[in-house]
């Protein structure tokens, strides 16, 4: 565990050295990309000054760690605010987001893709196989506007977009959630085929266990241990889908933040929204890889 | 015709589309200002867009850039990324090691996050676009092609072209790549599908090809404003996505299955 904890610092370390050099890509001159024509020479050498860019790169990224281990992120240009305050007050809309999508794809990925490998080559097998092919087709963006005109607009169930309601967050959810779902039950159907052909589910039967026991004690526990590993990386993807769903549906968390940095040109914003997203995906990806060693006893016992 | 075959139909049917747009100017850009966000009819099949402009011709210019950047990209970072697994691979230590930590780094950005960020700071514009997704997307080809060749160069007839004294250009390429162009193709299929995705991703965040220019990301970010009024809008340019990459990831299933390639 101390190796796989060690083993992420290059990453991090990289991680950190290419948002570093994301503000120094940008064609021209930064400073006057982000300011614009109308700035005073004065606000500009004060952001030159700010961003340390009157100094050579290795100090430049010397100072960039130096702040970040004070958790100093830098200030946005457009709000004059601190980074990190505004990460602070976003975060939460979109961790609460995450999680209610990742709930709801587990909720419904894994029961489905059960029952089609239960069923398999029948119907419900089919219709699921069917099902999650489509919806590996519909990016979030056009998931979205469908779920609105369903159940917005035709149904009237749910609000458009916003976060006034507390109901406002069920349609980003499903947006996000829809697709990971897919990706579960393909998962779920594979895993448990393979598992379902194993000696000791036979051994299990034999043993005159009733089905269900056999199925859900012995078959599913062993069928998700490998459905664990890549939950991490899935989650990946749902929170890269962030930006665009937020954005869609006015959800006030870190993807819109950082389509409206985007499109403000508040660099620096940009770069901590996507430190802060990556640093969220290799921390999920660590914490995943130690629970398996933990939950997998062959694992267990062989480290 | 033979209903299997359908995603190569459809894969086909935007390829010719894409081509004959290319050569046939449909006036993608003309506004009809009675016609704003008229809904379809016989005449102009999928209705106008919120400006008065025809959403066919549109759709089949979108198409076009689509499939450009796809071509682009998959050809440029399939080379790239090739050409690193391949001396990945086949010479391991500290080549290999760092390489693999570069290619780690980058997968430590979720789905399609970095390209956003470095298309972002880029700037607009159909050639940022092509960079930002091929400097995101090699870091798959690397790392399959990696890991082939690390069975693949223990394999007998490699250890003979060596003691022939074969030089290791040659053993990479004749002997080598031509066993990995199977898994290779599927990994490129998969890609395709999703580079299909991304570059509507980024059209859609503003990131992609400017206005007036069509792109099928920028259509659907007008297309999702004005869903409430005009629904036909966002349904003609999500459809026809969907249909493009649901095609090409069938296409890749089943190209696994024929040439049994392990997922």
């Amino acid at each position: 565990m101390i190796k796989r904890l060690l083993g992420i610092l290059p990453v991090l370390f990289g991680v950190l050295l290419l948002t570093f050099f994301l503000v120094h890509i940008v064609p021209g001159d930064p400073v006057e990309v982000m300011l614009g024509e109308s700035a005073t020479s004065a606000d500009r050498i004060q952001l030159r000054a700010d961003l340390g860019l009157d100094q050579p790169i290795y100090v430049q990224f010397g100072f960039y760690l130096n702040k970040l281990a004070h958790g100093n992120l830098g200030k946005s240009i457009h709000s004059k605010r601190l980074i990190i305050e505004i990460l602070a007050e976003r975060f939460p809309a979109t961790v609460k987001l995450a999680l209610l999508a990742l709930s709801f794809a587990i909720l419904l990925g894994i029961p489905l893709g059960l029952v089609a490998a239960l069923n398999v080559k029948k119907w419900p097998d089919k219709l699921a196989n069917f099902l999650s092919l489509l919806i590996s087709a519909m990016p979030h963006f056009w998931m979205a506007p469908i779920l609105i005109m369903v159940f917005a607009l035709w149904l009237g169930l749910l609000p458009v977009s916003g976060m006034e309601s507390s109901s406002s967050i069920v349609l980003p959810a499903l947006t996000l959630g829809f697709g990971l779902a897919a990706i579960l039950t393909r998962m779920t159907r594979a895993s448990m085929l393979e598992v379902l052909h194993d000696d000791f589910i036979r051994t299990a039967r034999a043993k005159g266990l009733m089905e269900h026991t056999v199925i859900l004690r012995h078959a599913l526990r062993a069928a998700l241990l490998p459905i664990v590993t890549v939950l991490g990386l899935q989650l990946g993807s749902l929170l890269a889908g962030t930006v665009i769903t937020e954005t869609i549906f006015s959800w006030d968390g870190i993807g819109r933040l950082l389509v409206e940095s985007i499109e403000k040109r508040d660099y620096p914003v940009t770069q901590a929204c996507v430190l802060v997203i990556a640093l969220l995906y290799v921390m999920v990806n660590l914490v995943t890889d130690i629970i398996y060693t933990k939950i997998d006893p062959r694992v267990r016992f062989a480290s | 015709m033979n209903l299997k075959y359908w995603p190569f139909y459809v894969l086909g049917l935007w390829l010719a589309l894409a081509l004959i747009a290319s050569l046939v100017d449909f006036h993608p850009n003309q506004i009809h200002l009675d016609f704003i966000l008229a809904r379809p009819s016989i005449q102009h099949l999928f209705g106008f867009d919120d400006l008065g402009r025809d959403i066919l011709p549109r759709l089949l210019d979108g198409a076009q850039v689509s499939l450009l950047v796809v071509v682009l990209v998959t050809i440029i970072t399939g080379s790239v990324g090739v050409l690193l697994g391949l001396v990945s691979g086949y010479y391991g230590g500290w080549i290999d090691r760092t390489l693999m930590q570069i290619t780690d780094i980058f997968l430590a950005f979720p789905g399609i996050l970095l390209a956003i960020a470095f298309a972002a700071v880029l700037g607009a514009g159909l050639s940022n676009l092509i960079l930002a997704l091929c400097i995101t997307s090699w870091v798959g080809y690397a790392r399959l092609t990696r890991a082939q060749v690390l069975s693949l160069r223990q394999r007998q007839h490699v250890m003979a072209a060596q003691s022939l004294g074969a030089s290791t250009p040659r053993i990479m390429l004749k002997h080598i790549l031509p066993l990995l162009l199977g898994p290779l193709l599927v990994e490129a299929t998969y890609s395709m599908s999703g580079l299909v995705i991304a570059e509507a991703s980024l059209s859609f965040l503003g990131l992609g090809i400017q206005a007036p220019n069509a792109s099928w990301g920028a259509m659907l970010r007008d297309g999702v404003r004005y869903m409430l009024i005009a629904p036909h809008y966002v349904l003609a340019v999500g459809l026809s996505l969907m249909s493009l990459v649901l095609a090409v990831n069938i296409l890749g299933d089943r190209l696994r299955d024929y040439l049994d390639v392990r997922g």
